[in-house]
């Protein structure tokens, strides 16, 4: 027990046991989620309180055996053998106990107490198996707890019997029996193991291991004193069995003995009907010929769910960022602390939070997935598409929520449950592209190809991306992970209606490590962007804006005077009513195109010419006021363009500012790198802007080229673009497979980093994806030129 | 009876199994999941592409694919 009386237990099982159902029924919301050290599986804790007894619940990752194959298996038996929990509950799904007794077989081996929770006992019932549970605890012997985990029965007894455990501290002494050619030898080299030196694992279980040649035991043997002889015998053993039995399967086979026999001594009714309800719904869903629609439909399904239904309050969240921006520049004076309040802080916690919808959906849906045990099925269905490109089935889900968001992508990835396969979809999910590349796409195609084949270049471009998905997912596979093959061999768990608390506790779950995991890192690269836009601060201007605006001001003084003078309205009455008037002009075109926003039609326009015609919106006001109409229309046609007059000088104004900015400096002295490719240093700015997300390359373009305009509004950059003589149509499509190819996103990274638990795969990610960016625009470039475009 | 390899066996066909070839990480998965010599197995399906197929073994359903199927020998009944 630990110094603090604190009782620590860990939860071992099967993968589909309702391991993790228990856990949550135990500890509810007090859960901690890490990695154990050095690796990149998770570490669930949790606590609680019983009878006045503190216990630190440890959620090991579901295994089926307990080898040094696999790291989840590694990871539960370490902290088992190393970190020597006072209990250890082996959650055992009673519908399918035979299996599920091979892992209890090698706990038992491992000489801690134990508790057998024989879980999912309804299913069981329902099925027609009943079991003798005094049997199973004297042929374990373990103390035997029935639970349902999913309707909480059980709980009470299953902590009670924990603390009773805990404080006995009597392990099962109950030994696998491996037949009479192996036993004398196991014996044999666990009194060599004792005779050598005191060691801190369980001395049967190291002579087991030895002989099988568990890698990890065998280093942990090498790494201790006094244990070379050990090791030497435990060779010349296998030598000598080598000849009378395989010693590669034959302690798997004994042990798979004895949970067979222990299966059958301990089972009092079998089902008598062999088709399940499961097997019922398998008949359709994974039906030959109604198994792939199906299967398409609850894809289509899952990314309308994540990215259509998430883009409603993604959006509320941005506009609320938006009105907090604007109500802030209204609080705090114009000036740095403005700035970085404004666009520094305040759009960076948006930009956090507004992927929090998307990935509260993405893992509803999954969790959904996952629970009803449909996600296996799936997988099973694409596997073979999947596998001709290097993955697992499981990867389709990640890599078509992609086209969404790169970001719940990214996190989606591990319903993988290989680390290898999880790090490959990782890397390659990026050349899905995802929303936000689209507005660079249409603006683009839009500016340089005709209406009819700008879809099919947008399209063409989609399509690249799966192409270079497929290769890169080889060539990872072929390089990065080579070694030995992983086999493909899924359970498909049996349907079951998910419960809500499961499924609300994985999304809170995944949030909150969102948040406090990739958040930050987002928030602070945020800022790092703004900083480097909006600095330095006192750049010189080529032109004194402040004297221009004054004089613009003046000018349009004059003007305004000049057209009251013409219409004889002198004195200070007359030329309140006309300003009245005037407001009342700006007022309802201002209404007309809010209203005409929330219809999604375009703002209503209205022509200021000398001699343009005024407009129908102005037609009861006119009637209302024929009087002084005439002059309130010259002088509200007079502020419209002094406006625009205004709002050209301020684009200059922003885009000389820009151009003096750290970021433009940075462009500007990666200039010859971007070169060969045609591009200059203004796309070099909006790449590197870019990469705080995608639509920013259309804002940047329209503020360094002075013509404002962003995702919302690009007419005035299209046409800008379509008269640059230095933007031609190939080097249009140049940036366009630069922006499919380039890191996604800050926010992409952050997650990369969160999931992958190390820097190196992000650092990774970002070098090569710029890399292969400027190879294949090189290539592409130079192609197009040598054709002559 | 005939033994035959788990991939050549058709829907419904049960039997036990009678060898395991192979080695390494798959060959022990295998294992791990309860495919051992005397285990009985039926064949469930094959998915829609023919590729993976779907086994019936302890009382559960695994799926594997057909080049791992291709490793497992059955004697069928």
């Amino acid at each position: 027990m630990a110094e603090n009386g604190q009782i620590h237990i860990a939860l071992a099982g099967n993968p589909n046991c309702g391991k993790t159902t228990i856990f949550n029924n135990i500890t509810g919301a007090k859960q901690h989620v890490g990695n154990y050290p050095g690796v990149t599986v998770e570490k669930k804790e949790g606590i609680t309180k019983f009878n006045g007894q503190d216990l630190l619940f440890i959620d090991l990752p579901g295994t089926y055996s307990l080898t040094a194959r696999s790291l989840d298996e590694l990871v539960a038996r370490n902290v088992i053998i190393n970190d020597h929990p006072d209990v250890i509950v082996n959650v055992l799904d009673a519908s399918n106990l035979e299996r599920n007794l091979y892992l209890a077989a090698q706990l038992i081996e491992l000489e801690q107490p134990l508790i057998i929770a024989l879980n999912m006992s309804d299913v069981a019932d329902e099925m027609g198996f009943t079991y003798n549970t005094d049997i199973l605890s004297r042929r374990t012997g373990a103390k035997v707890v029935t639970t349902v985990g999913r309707n909480n029965i059980g709980t009470d007894a299953l902590l009670e019997t924990t603390v009773a455990v805990a404080a006995e501290q009597k392990a099962p002494n109950i030994t696998i029996p491996y037949g009479d050619i192996l036993e004398p030898k196991i014996a044999e080299l666990q009194s060599a193991i004792e005779a050598a030196s005191p060691i801190p694992y369980p001395h049967r279980w190291v002579a087991i291991k030895l002989l099988e040649k568990d890698a990890d035991v065998v280093g942990k043997m090498m790494r201790l004193d006094n244990m070379e002889a050990v090791l030497e015998k435990a060779n010349l053993i296998r030598e000598e069995l080598k000849d009378q039995v395989d010693l590669d399967v034959v302690f798997q086979e004994y042990r798979h003995r004895f949970a067979v026999e222990l299966f059958n001594d301990i089972t009092v009714t079998y089902p008598s009907d062999n088709e399940t309800r499961s097997d019922r719904y398998d008949k359709i869903l994974t039906h030959r010929i109604w198994g792939l629609p199906i299967f398409l439909f609850v894809m289509w399904l899952l990314f309308n769910f994540v990215n259509t239904v998430g883009a409603i309050p993604q959006g509320w969240i941005e506009d609320g960022f938006a009105a907090l921006q604007e109500w802030v520049v209204t609080v705090i004076p114009e000036g740095q602390l403005q700035s970085l309040v404004s666009d520094g802080i305040i759009a960076g916690v948006g930009a956090v939070l507004s992927f929090l919808p998307l990935i509260l959906l993405l893992f509803l849906g999954i969790s959904f997935l996952e629970d009803t045990g449909y996600m296996a099925r799936a997988a099973f269905v694409i596997d073979r598409v999947m596998r001709a490109c290097g993955l697992h089935g499981k990867s389709f889900i990640p890599l078509l929520l992609g086209f969404g968001c790169s970001v719940p992508s990214i996190m989606g990835a591990r319903i993988l449950d290989n680390y290898k396969d999880r790090l490959v979809t990782i890397l390659i999910t990026p050349f899905m592209s995802c929303s936000a590349r689209l507005p660079v796409y249409t603006l683009i195609a839009g500016a340089f190809f005709e209406p009819e084949i700008a879809g099919t270049v947008v399209f063409a471009f989609y399509a690249a991306g799966i192409v270079f998905g497929i290769i890169f997912a080889k060539m990872f596979r072929k390089f990065l992970f080579s070694g030995e093959a992983e086999p493909f061999v899924m359970e498909l768990p049996p349907y079951h209606m998910p419960t809500l608390k499961a499924t609300f506790m994985h999304m809170y779950e995944r949030a909150i490590l969102y948040i406090k995991k990739a958040g930050t890192f987002i928030l602070a690269a945020s800022i790092l962007i703004w900083f480097i836009t909006v600095y330095p601060m006192d750049v010189e201007y080529s032109k004194d804006y402040d004297q221009l605006h004054a004089e613009l001001e003046q000018a349009y003084q004059i003007k305004d005077d000049a057209v009251l003078q013409q219409f004889g309205l002198t004195t200070d009455e007359q030329k309140e009513a006309v300003t009245a008037v005037v407001e009342e002009m700006k007022a309802t075109v201002e209404e007309a195109t809010v209203a005409a926003e929330e219809a999604e039609e375009d703002a209503p326009e209205i022509a200021v010419e000398d001699d343009s015609e005024i407009p129908e919106l102005f037609a009861d006001i006119k009637a209302n006021n024929e009087q002084v109409f005439p002059a309130a229309w010259g002088i509200y046609k007079n502020s419209v363009r002094m406006d625009e007059e205004s709002g050209v000088l301020d684009e200059e104004q922003a885009s000389e500012k820009l151009e003096q900015s750290y970021a433009a400096q940075f462009g500007k002295a990666i200039n010859p790198i971007l070169e060969p490719l045609g591009f200059d240093w203004k796309i070099g700015v909006s790449l590197v802007a870019g990469l705080a997300a995608k639509e920013v390359v259309v804002s940047t373009l329209g503020t360094i080229y002075a013509v404002g305009g962003d995702t919302d509004n690009p007419a005035p950059l299209t046409e800008y673009l379509q008269n640059d003589p230095n933007f031609t149509p190939l080097i249009a499509l140049t940036l366009m497979l630069f922006v499919l190819i380039y890191p996604p996103c800050i926010a992409a990274l952050a997650v990369v980093k969160r999931e992958t638990g190390s820097w190196k795969w992000v650092v990774f990610m970002f070098f090569y994806e710029n890399a292969f960016a400027w190879i294949a625009c090189f290539i592409f470039y130079n192609i197009g030129r040598a054709l002559g475009y | 009876m005939a033994v035959k390899k788990l991939k050549d066996m058709a829907v419904g066909e049960s039997g036990t199994i009678v060898t395991l070839h192979g080695s390494g990480n798959v060959k022990h998965r295998l294992i791990d999941m309860g495919l051992v010599q005397g285990t009985k197995i039926q064949v469930v399906k094959f998915a829609p592409l023919g590729d993976p197929v779907e086994i019936k073994v302890k009382n559960f359903a695994l799926a594997l694919r057909v080049s791992e199927a291709g490793m497992i020998d059955v004697d069928v009944e």
